[in-house]
């Protein structure tokens, strides 16, 4: 069990004294500050917590936080976080990353993720590019769309992430904006809270590279079929309806349900952008499946199981084993 | 003339037919009759259909290696009599099916026994007693091939049910007493064969009075326990022959609360393990050559961020896909060397079935105490090989985490604000002391980029010569401070004439030899490197005292003799290489010493360093 802390620290309590190098404009920034928010709102420990960041400018985040903050590897963010939980439950564990890092490179590691139903949330900052190796197309990037970098328009289409979490069998699920700080903040909370593998994919404008998607251009009110005023680009799909959230895991119907819906919001089309929690759904986490399958570690995690004596003498009794081989 | 307590047993048969529960059944037979045992499995990378075959050498002293000669060739269909009858020795005896092979198409010595068995009469017999179905009992003709091998050598068969009671449980254990049934009939059935028959078969194995508790054990199995008992709580793995078996071990021991994890790829096997030791339990992962080639950026993290893993490489033949379920010692340079940019990392190879139990223990112990990587090279040969070797000794045997954080250091680190100085190298002893998340004050920074005490980034050039250094002088610990006889073992006459010198699992075989050699009138010793990198320099001594130096390797180029002359400057030109998958026998070592000594092997220009070599390549086993 994660604790939480009697006396909550102050969001400084999670902010590192490193120098922040991020391009004026960032959305990283946004996506910075409201994960030191919530992890102060919730009362986290910052010593009982792990930030497990990818690589790229996205993967920044793990030297700007106060917590513990492990750079991995480029793709390989979900192998290192999950290695970590599953090795101590009690540790709160994030990871952040790209959308080039979470859906390209790490693209194999982001499906088995969902299968695995750690108990964590994985934060990606999807600006459609590349950042730090200067704005190449990331999987996010629409067919024959043209940002700053590229010599031609594009020629893949976009992976649409939060269908393809669904598929994995992510059980959270959901969708928020660099720029709208209170709903990002409670969306990255709802994500942390939520027990088993949680995606919150984040719209980030980056304002080096990707000069089509711009904060701008998320801000602008657009005009919809319908509707006689101007609206906003980007709605939350909670607020117009959408109840992603499954009652009952056993319920199949109300499963296949939720999961329809949610698919077909990820792949809403149009001018207008959703966000929110698209799915949500209530299943054994991995650690419970391994205590289910190993008695120990309902008394102990992997990473506290004793094996030691206070001379360091080793205390793990093989006796038992010994007899499959003794003659 | 009778040879007692001495036999080389094989048996084969197409893949999935049973090969390796007769072997089992028979090696676990002679095991409890108090004898030695040595057995090695060769199997095709198929499922089913495929030739595979199992030899057990039996002994009453221990042995080590495996032979070529054949005393007794157990076939129940045609293949495995037609691929192996050339093998057997004269006075030795072949065991056949007479509906299915005609002796005439055997290129048989002459001399050899040749046994009829009718398999299929004896499972009709067995199926009429037990009222069971004739198609489920096929298996058993590898029982009934044991039994009647087992009255042939003159053997006890009452522990026969106890034996077939500990191999079929659970599910299976319907069937023991058609098992049962069936190898007292094929037992009755060559016993009641005339005494002249007896007469003219040798090979006898009598039981050993009072002998201990021995275990029968294979690489994988041992390995695993060594793991366990060093507290190893975490095992990630991408199935890969002959690797998977280990894992396979450890989790059907959920008793020992290992968090085994199968993962997507071998990239997310080593990265999950890395994640898994930041929390600071012991962690590792087991793969094969094509995996451990995905894990080469993941280890250099590792290095980077002085993180304890222990990497369990179980070599195969390679490159690429190569000979999936067959021997090569092939990745020790890649060990060594494979990776972008320079880390320190430990390479170690088990000698004996016996060293994976020590080895496995240790290396997590090397890995916490030098905070970096661990790389050990088991091999396809020895992680199947079974062997008969007494209990682990383990009185000795003692847990050292290496330099964890103090309370003071923690209370320090919370005072100060900054983090955990967790990179800061100490003047003395160089490493750093670490702290675990979940302790207060143990906040500090991970980063494959090159980074400062706390962990943060920096490209300065100065912090990056003093980080480089502290990782780099790594190595220079490794040699101080590993005991000289777990870096490397000498053995036999100091003033020997020949000096063989190997690593990994050649030292069976090289051990068996020695007093063999002699026989023959050649004074050789050996010295076996069980630490790899670093070069154990240690060493060196021996071989520059040596009057004649033979590398013995598993491998086309000698890739120790290459580490040898980088890190001493002596090249060794001659050379017994082996590798057409197989591993070498005990006669192939024998014979090929031999030939060195009576310089009988023309020199040759190695393409890798322009010299003229003595090579001597080995090629026999299917
Ligand atoms: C194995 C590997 N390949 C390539 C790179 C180079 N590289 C660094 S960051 C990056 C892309 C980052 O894009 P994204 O994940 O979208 O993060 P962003 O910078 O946009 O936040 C690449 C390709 C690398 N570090 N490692
Ligand atoms: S390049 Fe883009 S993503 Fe990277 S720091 Fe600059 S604005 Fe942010
Ligand atoms: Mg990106």
């Amino acid at each position: 069990m994660v604790s939480k802390l009697q006396t909550p620290l102050t969001v400084t309590a999670y902010k590192s004294d490193v120098h922040n190098d991020w391009c004026p404009g960032c959305g990283d920034f946004g996506i910075l500050q409201a994960i030191q928010q919530s992890c102060a709102e919730l009362a986290l420990p910052p010593w009982e917590t792990m930030v497990f960041a990818g690589i790229g400018c996205s993967g920044k985040v793990f030297n700007y936080m106060a917590s513990h903050g492990v750079h991995t590897l480029h793709g390989r963010v979900l192998p290192f976080a999950v290695g970590a939980k599953i090795a101590n439950p009690d540790l709160e564990v994030v990871a952040v990353g790209g959308d080039g890092d979470g859906y390209g490179i790490g693209a194999g590691h982001f499906v088995h993720a969902g299968r695995r139903n750690v108990d964590m949330a994985y934060i990606v900052m999807t600006n459609e590019v590349y950042g730090l190796t200067k704005g190449q197309a990331s999987p996010t990037l629409g067919r024959g769309q043209q940002t700053k970098s590229l010599p031609l328009p594009n020629t893949n289409d976009a992976i649409q992430p939060l269908a393809l979490a669904l598929s994995s069998g992510y059980t959270w699920i959901g969708r928020s904006y660099a720029f709208d700080g209170r709903h990002l903040k409670e969306m990255i909370k709802k994500a942390i809270e939520h027990k088993g593998m949680a995606l919150l994919d984040v719209l980030q404008p980056c304002p080096t590279f990707n000069d089509l998607h711009t904060a701008e251009w998320f801000n602008k009110k657009v005009k919809v079929e319908g509707e006689t005023n101007m609206v906003s680009r980007i709605f939350n799909v909670n607020e117009v309806g959408h109840d992603g959230s499954v009652k009952d895991p056993t319920n199949l119907d109300e499963v296949t349900d939720k999961q329809k819906k949610a698919f077909e919001m990820a792949h809403h089309h149009g001018e207008r952008i959703p966000v929110g929690v698209f799915y949500e759904i209530k299943l054994p986490t991995y650690t419970e499946r391994m205590q289910a399958q190993a008695p120990m570690l309902k008394k102990y995690s992997p990473a506290r199981i004793p094996y030691e004596d206070a001379s360091h003498l080793p205390t793990t009794d093989l006796s038992k084993t010994y007899e499959e081989f003794l003659f | 003339m009778k040879v007692v307590n001495e036999v080389n047993w094989m048996i084969g048969g197409p893949q999935g037919t049973g090969v390796d529960s007769s072997a089992n059944l028979f090696s676990q037979a002679c095991a409890s009759a108090g004898l030695w045992v040595f057995g090695k499995r060769e199997y095709h990378s198929n499922i089913k259909g495929k030739h595979s075959y199992f030899q057990v050498r039996v002994s009453d002293k221990p042995i080590h290696s495996h032979v070529d000669d054949v005393h007794i060739l157990a076939t129940f269909e045609d293949s495995t009599a037609r691929l192996h009858a050339h093998e057997v020795v004269k006075g030795g005896a072949l065991i056949y099916d007479p509906t299915k092979i005609t002796l005439d198409d055997l290129n048989l010595k002459s001399g050899v026994i040749t046994l009829p068995i009718d398999f299929n009469s004896v499972i009709r017999h067995v199926a009429e007693v037990t009222g069971m179905e004739y198609g489920t009992l096929s298996l058993m003709k590898n029982t009934i091939a044991v039994a009647a091998s087992m009255a042939l050598l003159r053997m006890d068969i009452s522990n026969m049910e106890e034996t077939l009671a500990r191999m079929y449980t659970g599910r299976k254990a319907k069937l023991v007493a058609p098992n049962v049934a069936a190898s007292k009939k094929a037992y009755e059935a060559v016993d009641a064969l005339p005494d002249e028959m007896h007469d003219q078969f040798p090979y006898h194995l009598e039981p050993q009075k009072n002998t201990p508790k021995r275990l029968l054990i294979n690489g994988a199995q041992a390995n695993s326990l060594g793991k366990l008992k060093a507290g190893c709580r975490y095992q990630t793995y991408y199935p890969i022959s002959p690797a998977t078996d280990e894992s396979n071990f450890l989790e059907s021991h959920p008793e020992y609360g290992i968090a085994v994890v199968q993962c997507e790829d071998e990239i997310a096997a080593i990265d999950m393990a890395l994640g898994a030791a930041t929390t600071g339990v012991r962690a590792s992962t087991a793969t094969s050559g094509p995996g451990f080639c995905l894990m080469a950026e993941g280890l250099g993290w590792g290095g980077m961020n002085e993180v304890p893993i222990v990497l369990f490489d179980y070599q195969r033949g390679g490159p690429s896909t190569g000979l999936p379920t067959r021997h090569e010692q092939g990745d020790l340079m890649f060990a060594a060397f494979g990776g972008h940019g320079e880390y320190p990392r430990l390479v170690m190879a088990p000698a004996t079935i016996n060293d994976h139990f020590h080895l496995a223990f240790e290396s997590f112990n090397y890995a916490d105490k030098f905070q970096t990587p661990v790389i050990i090279l088991n091999d396809k040969f020895l992680t199947h090989s079974l062997e008969t070797i007494s209990p682990f000794k383990e009185n000795s045997l003692v847990i050292d985490r290496g330099r964890l954080a103090t309370q003071p250091e923690l209370e320090a680190a919370i005072a100060d604000g900054k983090g955990f100085p967790r990179f800061r190298p100490d003047p003395k002893t160089v490493l750093s002391p670490r702290p675990y998340p979940g302790q207060e004050g143990s906040p500090y920074w991970m980063t494959g980029d090159e980074h400062d005490d706390y962990g943060h980034i920096t490209e300065n050039p100065e912090n990056r010569r003093k980080m480089h250094e502290k990782r780099m002088a790594k190595y220079r610990l490794m040699l101080e401070q590993i005991p000289e006889d777990r870096q490397f073992s000498f053995h036999g006459d100091p003033n020997a004439d020949i000096t063989l010198v190997c690593w990994g699992s050649t030292f069976g075989a090289l051990e068996d030899a020695l007093p063999l050699l002699k026989e023959r009138g050649i004074n050789a010793n050996f010295l076996h490197l069980r630490m790899l990198n670093p070069f154990p320099i240690s060493a060196e001594k021996f071989l520059r005292k040596a009057k004649k130096l033979v590398m013995v390797e598993n491998n086309w180029g000698t890739q120790l003799g290459h580490l040898i002359r980088m890190s001493t400057g002596i090249f060794i030109p001659a050379q017994i290489v082996k590798y057409t998958g197989r591993p070498m026998s005990l006669n192939e070592i024998l014979d090929s010493v031999e030939k060195i000594h009576k310089k009988q092997v023309a020199p040759e220009m190695d393409p890798l360093t322009g010299q003229s070599i003595e090579k001597v390549v080995l090629t026999y086993g299917l």
